[in-house]
């Protein structure tokens, strides 16, 4: 579903991404994971097409489509998701009103059904229970005033309304309670299905305990320096970063 | 790949949808100003002695302002000097005689209206929308006359309620806002051709509503016209004006005067969306908008609202204000005000609080584009006997470039410390992370803009009657269309 190729990029002149491969098939859940600062975020943001950032060599592949030569809004048409780490606020727009457009917008570019407001409202009454939210909420403008919690489960109910056959989720643990993580967890987890893949950057292993994953990638300092299962979280988590950036450091000295 | 900053830069090149111009036989005042361009106009709309004898006042008045070089200069703008004996005063199509029915209307003016999405004919008709059309300097046609008179109401042009309702004209015009009152006032009280005047009986809840739009379509003239609105106790009417105008090299100036006059437990909502021809991307012709619009609380328990949409105009210069006389009397002012390519301007509104425990609201918010320059200009005055006054201002600018302005000037004037005032203002600029955040969501970087700013505008467009919160809407996001992307 995609494919990664050397990736380089750099913001402001500065090289963050030095190469970096990747590729995920349907129906996979990658996490990447890393200390801060090692490009994660960056990569997650360079696929949705952040223009804050310059890709200076490589490639990237989605669904046999030329990804980074795409505009972000049609990356998005074509199926590929962002949740976003800190989402902006968006004043005077309401959420259910911007979820309608972006929703419709989607529907309109693949030749599908717009939905009115009281079809979307019904639609909208439904999703709400995935991840726990207060209909109220859709009614208040984009992210304004939310807490980090109603942040990430609103990042997780627009996965839910857009069913992206990729989503790209950028630390949705961050600043979450025990409850609240099981909730964005468990959110995600009913968004998991074959033809799906989700690509999850995360610091911390724990959220990995709900969502786990196929594959754990290792990015430190622009590239990714080790690749596993499941229990290489779970090596990051008793070892640190250091431990594993040493170990990938010698490995290539010595051969 | 599209930033931010290149789509903001193009937000100033629009086209102008209404800019075509409409070919008939016209009757023009010889260009210039003088006592005998006054007696012309007069001449031509037969009217009495007595509105001579003002309108000759008036020009003395004008006169000498102009001999003392008295213009107006305070505002934020800056346009040349205008040469007032280089405008033909009164334009009006050619025709043979009044006018008994809508068959004996040039058909291209028809024609016109129909183009401007506002249907003369009878089978037509807006549907709950009276509407007065005015071409130049002369009203073409009024609908639902026959309709309304059934309840007392009066809904006419100016010209023929001087001859039908002399008693009202003399009584209320120039009540709100005398000839004296401004530089561009006195033009107009000298100069003005029609307009549109309104009565709304004691008791009676206007069922329709009341809509005037304003043309201007002969070259080299301006347009002044003078709207008066009256509601008598416990009436209620909601009125709205609309305007544009060709697209020509020379600027156009549009003088004129609206007067809201309130009894006892009335009502008055007055809407406006403004879309005169703006000037093209470098700033070359387009209309000056000069206007004074005032109303009046004199009952008790009266209510006035503004409600206005600028989106056209080179320059607008317009401060409709509200005088709470009426005890418990409630005035209240929404705008948005929307500048691109060169345009400039300087609104705002004046609130003079003199009632006992008058309300006020002010919420005003600026849009700036390309190298647009918009100011928000207001004034709250308490004075003394103005006991428990209250007020709430709001005044918000959102910046699309780096080369537009955005300015608020509010004062406030207090002569009771039973007072309470709140005043809040804040400035923003679309930022690329939302742009980022609305394309991630699959919505374009032109939708995007017109989302953000609909939600910027959402305070103000709630105020209008339905039918037109559509159209201001989508007037916008024309104003912005094609430009991004």
């Amino acid at each position: 579903m995609l494919e990664i190729k050397d990736l380089h990029v750099s913001i402001g002149g500065a090289e963050i991404l030095k190469g970096v491969n990747l590729h995920v098939k349907a129906g996979e859940v990658h996490a990447i994971m890393g200390p801060n600062g090692s490009g994660k975020s960056t990569l997650a943001n360079v696929l949705a097409g952040h223009p804050s950032y310059l890709v200076t060599s490589g490639e990237a592949i989605f669904e046999g489509g030329n990804l980074l030569g795409m505009l972000p809004e049609d990356r998005a048409r074509a199926g590929l998701f962002l949740c976003f780490q800190h989402p902006t606020e968006v004043p005077g727009v309401r959420l259910d009103h911007f979820m309608r457009a972006g929703y419709n917008s989607i529907q309109k570019s693949r030749g599908l059904d717009e939905m009115d407001v009281l079809k979307f409202d019904r639609f909208l009454n439904e999703k709400v229970g995935i991840v726990e939210m207060d209909r109220n909420l859709t009614k208040r403008s984009v992210n304004e005033g939310f807490s980090g919690g109603e942040k990430k489960r609103n990042e997780i109910l627009q996965m839910a309304i857009f069913e992206p056959k990729m989503a790209i989720l950028d630390e949705p643990d961050s600043g979450l309670d025990v409850d609240a993580l099981r909730i964005v967890a468990e959110g995600i987890n009913q968004l998991r299905s074959p033809e799906k893949a989700l690509i999850m950057v995360t610091h911390y292993q724990r959220i990995l305990n709900y969502v786990v994953p196929d594959s754990v990638h290792v990015l430190i300092g622009g590239r990714i320096v080790k690749s596993g299962g499941k229990e290489l979280a779970l090596d990051i988590e008793s070892q640190g970063y250091d431990h594993i950036e040493k170990a990938a450091e010698s490995l290539k000295s010595s051969r | 790949m599209t930033t931010a900053n290149q789509v903001v830069k193009d937000v100033a090149k629009q086209d102008y949808k209404y800019g075509f111009v409409t070919d008939v036989e016209v009757d023009l005042a010889p260009r210039g100003l003088s006592e005998d361009t006054v007696r012309f106009i007069s001449a031509k709309k037969d009217e009495p002695e007595w509105l001579l004898e003002w309108r000759l006042k008036a020009y003395r008045h004008f006169m000498s302002l102009v001999k003392k070089e008295q213009l107006p200069k305070w505002a934020n703008i800056n346009y040349p000097p205008i040469d007032f004996q280089d405008i033909i005063y009164y334009a009006a199509p050619k025709t043979k005689e009044k006018l008994e029915s809508l068959d004996q209307v040039d058909p291209e003016i028809l024609k016109t209206y129909e183009k401007l999405g506002i249907p003369l004919q009878e089978q037509k008709r807006m549907a709950g929308v009276a509407v007065d059309a005015i071409f130049d300097s002369v009203s073409i046609a009024t609908t639902f006359k026959a309709e309304l008179a059934k309840q007392g109401i009066i809904f006419c042009s100016m010209s023929e309620a001087v001859h039908d309702h002399p008693e009202l004209v003399k009584k209320y015009m120039g009540s709100v806002v005398p000839y004296t009152d401004n530089f561009y006032a006195a033009l107009n009280a000298a100069v003005f051709s029609d307009g549109s005047f309104c009565y709304i009986p004691k008791g009676v809840r206007c069922p329709m509503e009341l809509t005037t739009y304003f043309r201007i379509n002969a070259e080299s003239s301006g347009q002044f016209e003078r709207t008066l609105i009256i509601a008598d106790e416990r009436s209620y009417v909601s009125y709205l004006e609309g305007c544009s105008a060709p697209m020509r090299d020379e600027n156009q100036l549009h003088a004129a005067v609206v007067e809201l006059y309130t009894a006892d437990n009335a009502e008055i909502k007055y809407s406006t969306i403004q879309n005169w021809y703006p000037g093209d991307e470098n700033g070359k012709g387009g209309i000056y908008n000069f206007v004074t619009k005032r109303g009046k609380c004199a009952g008790d328990n009266s209510k006035i609202s503004w409600t206005q949409v600028e989106t056209g105009s080179a320059i607008t210069w317009k401060y409709p204000s509200i005088i709470l006389q009426g005890d418990d009397s409630i005035g209240e002012f929404y705008s948005v005000a929307l500048t691109k390519g060169y345009q400039q301007a300087d609104t705002g509104t004046k609130m003079t609080h003199l009632g006992k425990n008058t309300r006020s609201t002010i919420i005003a918010k600026g849009i700036s584009a390309g190298h647009g320059n918009n100011t928000y200009r207001g004034l709250v005055r308490v004075m003394p006997k103005a006991t428990n006054a209250w007020n709430f201002t709001q005044c918000d600018s959102l910046l699309l470039s780096d080369q537009c302005g955005a300015h608020t000037t509010p004062y406030v004037e207090v002569r009771n410390n039973t007072a309470h005032l709140e005043h809040e203002a804040f400035t923003s600029k679309v930022s690329e992370e939302q742009l980022f955040y609305c394309n991630q969501r699959g919505i374009s970087t032109e939708d995007a803009h017109a989302l953000i700013i609909n939600g910027f505008c959402k305070d103000v467009f709630k105020q209008l009657p339905l039918e037109f919160a559509v159209e201001a809407t989508r007037l916008l996001e024309m104003n912005l269309e094609g430009a991004v992307g």
